[in-house]
């Protein structure tokens, strides 16, 4: 029986916590919508996602009125587009991601993620058309999010895509230079990028998905804060449980309405992702946690220690709230869309060395970073290698999503607005990489990789 | 289908004869009621059933939220699985 502290406990979470689903997304196959024909194939992409996801934000708004719970977001995904488009007669790959950009306005959904390509191994001539043409697609649409898999512990890191990358980064940040490279926040590379991660930007459709399933991110560092704040001094290992029975209530929700949405939309359920995911307003950061566990500024001695706890924690505690755990399920370090993140950042005490230790315990990566504007595409090559490194090497998934914003320089800041945040612009390391950069190949799998 | 009523606001005469007096109107039953003052605010929570009720889930938020900002209360219903989700195993 539920008591009335039960319920007062739960609407203060939505309420003064900032609890929410952060998103519901719908993955879409377009396997089935290849064809030579450009033209056609265009259409038949356009109406099979208008088809499938035209009521996911009439039903993503039932459920929140009916639930109470705010769902922030409706996306949708789709199949990696080097793979779905990779039969078609064109080399200008712009007229699939103003496809989906049409496709994302007739459903209402504010994102659209799978311009991808995964290309850990190698190419083929639809990953390399589709990379070239992402600073175009990404400064020509705004719904439209893009991603490259350029790693993985099994198949090692393709080299010559992360050169390519660092470049691809710099001509987007050229082409949206007058909106502070706002395409560059359109943009994840990943080592070990997942099948079904429902948060943009780095969302696809895997190839093993079902033809369309329903996913839900859900939320709630403001929810974690609070709760830690009724256990200062106590031991860690209070601690940890603290936030265990936190994500654990957090993921119940998810589940909840992830098996409500699917039912309604008549598809598929596919996972819950169990992420903290900050946001910048004040009370909802993945950064104030850590220091609410003893830690002057996010960032110092002791913030790799505090991370690996939390997101340990968030993990074990949902892990029983749902019967399909998966995306990337750990605590994310956006910087600009993180309020603590952004006043450690620019204290000084956060910088880009000590994000790097952090990814090692967390998810996700390098992640809404901005740096100087003229800081080489070798360099930024040189960040996604290590970042790539250490995923490859700890199997799991690392990303960057780096904004190198002409005509700032450190001590500016950035400001995108909304769930972007705004960001100072962090220094990166001012000797060269570029030496090794350009050898190009490719770093072989590791022994972790040879488990057979 | 069941539902969660809460009530919080400043104290005042008739708050739970107003919510009542709406929901007896699109014909909802009340299956319990607790209510307290929890740090100088009135809060109030009912389990009611929606199986009679006469319009739908989205109209009769509205109609209770239109009602609370007139005395000043936060008055929402939410299906009543959120908490159970949330609370019990």
């Amino acid at each position: 029986m539920l008591s009335h502290n039960n319920i007062f406990d739960t609407i203060a979470m939505f309420d003064q916590q900032h609890l929410d689903i952060r998103t519901i997304t719908m993955g879409i196959s377009l396997l089935d919508c290849a064809c030579e024909d450009t033209g056609r194939c265009v259409q038949r992409m356009y109406d099979k996602i208008a088809r499938k996801a035209e009521r996911l934000v009439s039903v993503g708004e039932a459920i929140e009125n009916e639930y109470g719970i705010p769902i922030v977001n409706k996306r949708i995904s789709v199949t990696p587009i080097a793979i779905a488009a990779s039969g078609c007669d064109t080399d200008d790959y712009t007229v699939f991601a103003k496809m989906m950009e049409r496709a994302a306005e007739a459903c209402g959904v504010n994102f659209i993620g799978g311009f991808s390509a995964l290309v850990q191994k190698g190419f083929t001539p639809g990953d390399l058309k589709l990379i070239r043409t992402i600073p175009r697609a990404l400064s020509e649409t705004e719904l439209v999010c893009s991603s490259v898999n350029i790693g993985s512990t099994k198949a090692g890191i393709n080299m010559d895509a992360v050169a390519m990358m660092g470049r691809i980064v710099k001509e987007t940040a050229h082409l949206t230079a007058d909106r502070d490279a706002i395409g560059c926040a359109k943009l994840v590379v990943f080592c070990n990028a997942v099948e079904d991660n429902p948060f943009m930007a780095g969302a696809f459709h895997g190839i093993s998905e079902a033809d369309s399933v329903i996913h839900v991110g859900v939320s709630g560092p403001g929810v974690v804060y609070h709760a830690l704040q009724g256990c200062r001094e106590a031991p860690l290992n209070v601690v940890a449980e603290t936030v265990k029975k936190t994500a654990f209530q957090i993921t119940r929700m998810g589940q909840m309405v992830a098996a409500e949405a699917s039912k309604r939309l008549g598809t598929e359920m596919g996972i819950v992702d169990l992420s903290l995911a900050p946001t910048p307003a004040v009370g909802d950061s993945v950064a104030r946690i850590l220091e609410e566990m003893g830690l002057e500024t996010c960032g110092t001695h002791g913030t790799t220690a505090a991370l690996a706890l939390l997101n340990d924690s968030v993990k074990k505690g949902g892990v029983m709230a749902s019967g399909h755990v998966g995306g990337l399920s750990g605590a994310f370090i956006p910087v600009s869309e993180d309020e603590g993140m952004i006043a450690a950042a620019e204290d000084g005490t956060l910088n880009m060395d000590k994000l790097e230790a952090m990814t090692c315990v967390c998810s996700v990566g390098i992640d809404m970073v901005a740096i100087p504007g003229d800081t080489d595409a070798e360099t930024i090559s040189a960040i996604i290698a290590d970042e790539a490194a250490i995923g490859m090497v700890n199997s799991k998934t690392t990303a960057v999503r780096i904004l190198p914003v002409e005509g700032k320089h450190v001590g500016d800041r950035i400001e995108m607005g909304g769930l972007l945040g705004s960001a100072p612009i962090m220094p990166v390391h001012k000797k060269s990489s570029s030496a090794f950069i350009r050898r190009g190949g490719r770093i072989p799998a590791p022994l972790q990789s040879l488990k057979n | 289908m069941k539902a969660i009523v809460t009530v919080v606001g400043k104290d005042s005469v008739g708050i739970i004869a107003g919510v009542c007096q709406i929901l007896a109107e699109f014909g909802i039953n009340i299956l319990d009621i607790s209510q307290t003052i929890m740090q100088g605010y009135f809060t109030m929570m009912m389990i009611v059933d929606l199986d009679g009720c006469s319009i739908p889930f989205r109209e009769l938020s509205g109609t209770l939220s239109d009602y609370g900002n007139t005395r000043g209360l936060s008055i929402r219903i939410q299906r009543e699985d959120t908490f159970d989700a949330m609370n019990q195993l």
